[in-house]
Parts: C-alpha cells; sequence; structure tokens
C-alpha cells in the first residue's frame, strides 16, 4: 500500500516534472511554431540565476518564482531581437540558430561559473510513508506546475492578451488590420516562453545540481514531450507528460531510471511515427 | 535555390590530383596524427553534406551512425580479431540501421522538424544506453561495452590477411587519405549517376518527384543508407585513429559539429564542407591547448552568424560573391563605353 502511494507521487511527480519543463518550449512552439533548441540552456540560466540569487541572501522562493523567470525573460527577450526575429518562418534555420546560441551558452556559463557542479539545498524537508523516505519539495514542484497549467490555460482562453496572441499565430495579417503589432506580439510571446523556462529552471536547482552542460538533459525530454504533444500548447503538453511521465516512472520502478528514460524516448519514436502531427493533431483537435 | 545550386557539379580533375599530391607529400613537412584526425572529420562531414545539400534530408543526429561505426568495429574487433570483416562490418551495421530509420520516416511520411526530431532521439537513445553499460552484465562476446568509459585498447587496423601487421602512424594516414578521396569520387559518382539527379529533383520538389513516377521513400532511404555507411566509415576510422570508443561518439557535442561544419561550408557542395570540417577542426584543436575561451563559445558564435549573415555558407556564397563582383566590372565596363560615346557624341557636333 505504502508502495503504491510512493508510486503514484514519483508518476505525479514525473508528469509535473516533464509539464514544467516543457512549457516555456510548448509555448514558442505551439504558437509561434518556433523551436528553440536553447530551451535548455534558458533553463540551465533560470537554474544559476536561482542558486546565485539564494547564494546572496535573498529569499530562494523569491529567487525562483520571481528573479529566475525576469533575469530569463529578460534574456529571451534580448535573444529574440537579436537573433530569432529575423528567421520566423525558417524552421530548420531558428533551429539551427538557437543550437548555436545553445552551444554560446553553455560556453558563456562554463566562462562565469566555470564547469563545476554548484546546488543548493531543498527548503521543504523530507517526510515518511511507512517505512519511505520522501522528497517533501517533490510536492511543492507539483503544485507549481498544476498552478502554472491552470494559469496559462485561463490566460490563453478567457483574456485579452491571450485571445490576441491565438489570434496572432492564426492570422498575423487580420491582427495586425485590427490594431495590434503582430512583430511585437511574436516578441513577447517568445519573452513569455523564455520566462516559464527560467521559472522552470529556478523550480528545479534544488533538485538537481547545476553543470553548464545541464541543459542537454532538459532539452531532449522538453522536445519530444512538446513535438510529440502537437499544436495545442496546454492539451498537448499534458496529454504527452502524463503518457511519458507514467511510462518513466513504471518502467524505472521495474528495472533502472536509465531504461526508463530509454522507453519514453523509444514510446516518442513510435508516437511520432503514428502521429507526425502529434497526439492533438489526432485528439482534442479544439482544444487549446 | 538558384541555377549554381541546381547543378551537381563536375569534378575538376587538376584540383583533385593537386589536392592528392599534396596530401601524399604532407608527411614529409608535419607529422600525421592530426591530419589523420582532420581527415576522418572531412570525410564525417562528406557524408551530412551529400545527404543534406543534395537530397534536402537533414539530419540532427548523424552521430549516431558515426558512433555505431567506432562500437560495431571495436566490438566484433574483439570477436574476430582479424579486421577485415569488423571493418567491412562498421559500414554495414551503421548503414542497414540507417535504412531501418530512414524506411520508418519516409515511408511514415514524416517531414522536416519531425525528422530532426526522430533522428535526435535515436542518437539520444543511444548515447544513454551506452553509458549506462557499465559492468560486466553488458558483454557482447568477448567485449565489454564499458559504459561510460567506453572500450579500450581493441585491435586496430592491419594489413588485410595478416593479424600482425598492425597499421598505425604514416602507413594509417594514407589509408584514411585514401579513404577519404575514394568516398568523395564515389559521392560525385552518384551526383553524377540517375540516382543522383532524381534526389536532387526530390530535394527541388518532391511532389512533383511523385508524380512524376518516382518512388520518393526509396530513393531517400537509399540515401539516408548511403550517408550512414559513409558516417559508419568515419567512426571506424576515428575509433583505430583514437583506440578507444567512448559513448561520446554519440554525443549532441558531435552531432552539433558535423551540422556546423556542413552549414558553414555550405549546403549544396561537396569541397566546402569537407574544407569547413578541416578548418573548424583546426580551430578545435587549437582552442584546446588554451582555458579561456570555451571551444562551444567559438562554435556557436560561428553558427549563429553563420545562419544569419551567410546562411547558404561560405562555398556557395564565395561563389555568388565573384559573380557579382564580375557583373560589377561588366556593369563599369559599359558605363565607361557609355560615357565615352557621349563624350565623342559632344565633341563631334559642336
Amino acid at each position: 500500500m505504502d508502495f503504491a502511494a510512493i508510486v503514484v507521487l514519483e508518476i505525479l511527480y514525473m508528469i509535473a516534472f516533464l509539464a514544467l519543463i516543457s512549457a516555456g518550449l510548448a509555448i514558442v512552439f505551439g504558437m509561434m511554431r518556433v523551436i528553440n533548441l536553447a530551451h535548455g540552456e534558458f533553463v540551465m540560466l533560470g537554474g544559476y540565476a536561482t542558486i546565485a540569487a539564494a547564494k546572496h541572501g535573498i529569499n530562494i522562493y523569491f529567487a525562483m518564482l520571481v528573479i529566475s523567470p525576469v533575469v530569463v525573460g529578460i534574456i529571451g527577450l534580448v535573444v529574440e531581437r537579436l537573433i530569432v526575429r529575423f528567421l520566423y518562418g525558417r524552421m530548420i534555420d531558428v533551429m539551427l540558430a538557437t543550437w548555436g546560441l545553445s552551444l554560446l551558452l553553455i560556453g558563456l556559463v562554463t566562462l562565469i561559473f566555470g564547469n563545476t557542479a554548484v546546488s543548493v539545498p531543498a527548503p521543504i524537508p523530507g517526510y515518511q510513508i511507512g517505512h519511505y523516505q520522501m522528497g517533501g519539495y517533490n510536492l511543492f514542484v507539483i503544485a507549481v506546475a498544476a498552478l502554472l497549467m491552470c494559469a496559462m490555460w485561463l490566460v490563453l482562453r478567457y483574456t485579452r492578451v491571450g485571445l490576441v496572441a491565438r489570434g496572432t499565430m492564426q492570422g498575423p495579417e487580420v491582427v495586425a488590420a485590427l490594431g495590434y503589432n503582430p512583430s511585437t506580439v511574436y516578441m513577447l510571446t517568445f519573452t513569455v516562453g523564455a520566462a516559464l523556462s527560467g521559472l522552470a529552471g529556478g523550480v528545479m536547482a534544488p533538485l538537481t545540481g547545476l553543470l553548464p552542460s545541464v541543459g542537454g538533459a532538459y532539452v531532449a525530454k522538453a522536445f519530444i514531450t512538446v513535438i510529440t504533444g502537437g499544436a495545442a500548447v496546454i492539451a498537448g503538453t499534458l496529454s504527452t507528460a502524463a503518457l511519458f511521465g507514467t511510462v518513466d516512472q513504471i518502467v524505472s520502478f521495474a528495472s533502472t531510471p536509465v531504461l526508463g528514460e530509454i522507453a519514453m524516448l523509444a514510446l516518442a519514436l513510435v508516437l511520432l511515427r503514428l502521429m507526425p502531427q502529434g497526439v492533438t493533431g489526432q485528439f482534442f483537435r479544439n482544444s487549446t | 535555390m538558384n541555377a549554381s545550386g541546381f547543378g551537381v557539379g563536375r569534378i575538376r580533375w587538376n584540383w583533385f590530383a593537386a589536392l592528392a599530391v599534396l596530401l601524399a607529400v604532407l608527411p614529409l613537412a608535419s607529422e600525421t596524427s592530426t591530419p589523420t584526425l582532420l581527415a576522418i572529420w572531412s570525410l564525417f562531414a562528406l557524408s551530412l553534406a551529400l545527404m543534406w545539400g543534395y537530397a534536402g534530408i537533414i539530419s540532427f543526429g548523424h552521430a549516431a551512425y558515426f558512433g555505431l561505426g567506432a562500437y560495431t568495429y571495436a566490438i566484433a574487433s574483439f570477436n574476430i580479431g582479424e579486421s577485415t570483416v569488423p571493418f567491412l562490418l562498421a559500414l554495414a551495421v551503421p548503414a542497414l540501421v540507417a535504412a531501418i530509420i530512414g524506411a520508418m520516416m519516409f515511408y511514415g511520411r514524416i517531414s522536416d522538424v519531425y525528422l530532426g526530431v526522430t533522428t535526435l532521439v535515436v542518437t539520444l537513445i543511444l548515447n544513454r544506453f551506452m553509458n549506462a553499460t557499465a559492468g560486466d552484465a553488458y558483454r557482447i562476446g568477448n567485449a565489454r561495452l564499458g559504459g561510460f568509459n567506453g572500450i579500450p585498447a581493441f585491435p586496430t587496423l592491419n594489413v588485410p590477411g595478416d593479424p600482425t601487421t598492425q597499421i598505425y602512424g604514416t602507413t594509417y594516414y594514407y589509408v584514411v587519405i585514401v579513404s577519404l578521396l575514394a568516398a568523395y569520387l564515389i559521392c560525385r559518382w552518384i551526383l553524377a549517376s540517375a540516382f543522383g539527379r532524381t534526389l536532387i529533383g526530390i530535394r527541388e520538389n518532391e511532389l512533383r518527384m511523385e508524380l512524376l513516377g518516382y518512388n520518393v521513400p526509396a530513393y531517400k532511404t537509399a540515401i539516408f543508407a548511403v550517408a550512414g555507411a559513409m558516417a559508419g566509415l568515419a567512426g571506424c576510422l576515428f575509433a583505430n585513429w583514437a583506440e578507444i570508443v567512448t559513448p561520446s561518439v554519440f554525443g549532441l557535442g558531435q552531432t552539433a559539429e558535423v551540422l556546423i561544419w556542413v552549414i558553414v561550408g555550405g549546403l549544396g557542395t561537396l569541397i566546402g564542407p569537407m574544407a569547413a570540417a578541416v578548418v573548424l577542426g583546426s580551430l578545435k584543436i587549437a582552442l584546446g591547448h588554451q582555458t579561456t575561451i570555451d571551444n562551444s563559445l567559438v562554435l556557436g558564435a560561428i553558427l549563429i552568424l553563420v545562419v544569419l549573415l551567410l546562411p547558404r555558407g561560405f562555398a556557395p556564397s564565395s561563389v555568388a560573391w565573384r559573380r557579382r563582383f564580375a557583373q560589377s566590372q561588366v556593369r563599369r565596363r559599359q558605363a565607361r563605353g557609355k560615357r565615352r560615346r557621349r563624350i565623342a557624341l559632344q565633341e563631334a557636333e559642336p
């Protein structure tokens, strides 16, 4: 019984983790058809921002929930203005340029922080289920991911900002005729996506140590979650995060975490083959 | 694509011969270890240049076949000893894997971005798996996979049929150079053949080729397998150069580097990516000697600048510049001629 509770909690945590690290990429890909291969490095920078702020005595919750998103959002804004805005509509070129950016950021962070692991202790103590020791901080991650998904859905579905954003993605000319500048909307969307990546990095920082190259571990998982999710930002991300999270954890419990990850990647290959338009291209067509 | 990118190009035999002679006498002037490595990277770049530049298939996981070639050779040579069969297997296994993955993607009509993701994921699976194969449980025949530490000390290439005579040093340099030049000629031959011309047609307009009755997925799968075999050859030669294979041959870094070589050198040329591999490879080796500036910083900056400023890469852009310069010369000459005629007319009617 205790064991079942733990498996369920771990699956929930994995789903939350995938949803959290994919949210920023999902916004940028789902709405703008831009694949940001520097996404993992945005997450990594969010982590470094939190750790640097916490080391300077700033409250860690303030650091991860406010400072990280703001810092990475500003970086995203700069990147959009300097690089990405010239490449809209050229999917492969965007991927290549952001891959270059990812290498550049890894190099820069190595230069600044050095190639050594840094970490910060989790601010919530563990708790006991039967004989098992569980990380209390995992519950916080689950809560943040759930709140984030709800907030994204509400904003996209029910606010003026969300309406304009969705409208720009469907028909930039129409939105322009109605008095909004599509270029500004793209810029803000990319900034918000980057800020969400920073948030994910900040929230995950206490759980995973940080290295300049840690982004590679995030980008692959976020990538398959978003791409197999398809065009619908929230429904897609949630459905594939649930699927991959469950498969990963069940296989991990049955064998080793490495096999769990491999099973997740293999499942992504199969899904891409069967549904080249993503899960939401097949099901939940009219969702957000 | 303009007219210059459309053609398959001819081999300029005089240049080819000059290059071959230069490479042949190089060992007289320098040590051969670094040139061997650069030639191997050049071959790796060539394999992607053929597939991406001419068939328009982008792979974000080309390192998978490089790594498979390296691992296949190492595992097979432990088990077989004599190196001829392992060498051939190092071409066959990546080709077969590429054919399977290619067939899965191309018959499934997976396009562009999804192709990138699929190839990337395959590389990641191999990388994660090989990293986790530490311990005695993971062995194939006599070869222990060794996890993160890789497979060291396998028998290197020997003279075919004579396992006691190893090939190393300058001799190995010549083996690599001959492989590279032969691969280049094979690529040229493929591009000049009906098969190659069909591939270029598919790159230009896939739907039209399909309606003309060509079996597009079969062609794409075939070139994917050929490029896989060539990358496998590069991987096998790399394994013999390094005398150890580690999971980093499947790494994101390896994949990123070969992409950068090809795009910097220029899509739709073969010599451009090969040269870019040599130049950027030398740069990487030079940067490896100091610690202030990270190699990935420089590579990343180069990639961003090339995508933004020279999206066609150096070789095609330099051809375009030369042409534009020639045209401006012609215009200037015409303008000068016109001015002279006008002056002559003015002088003629006082």
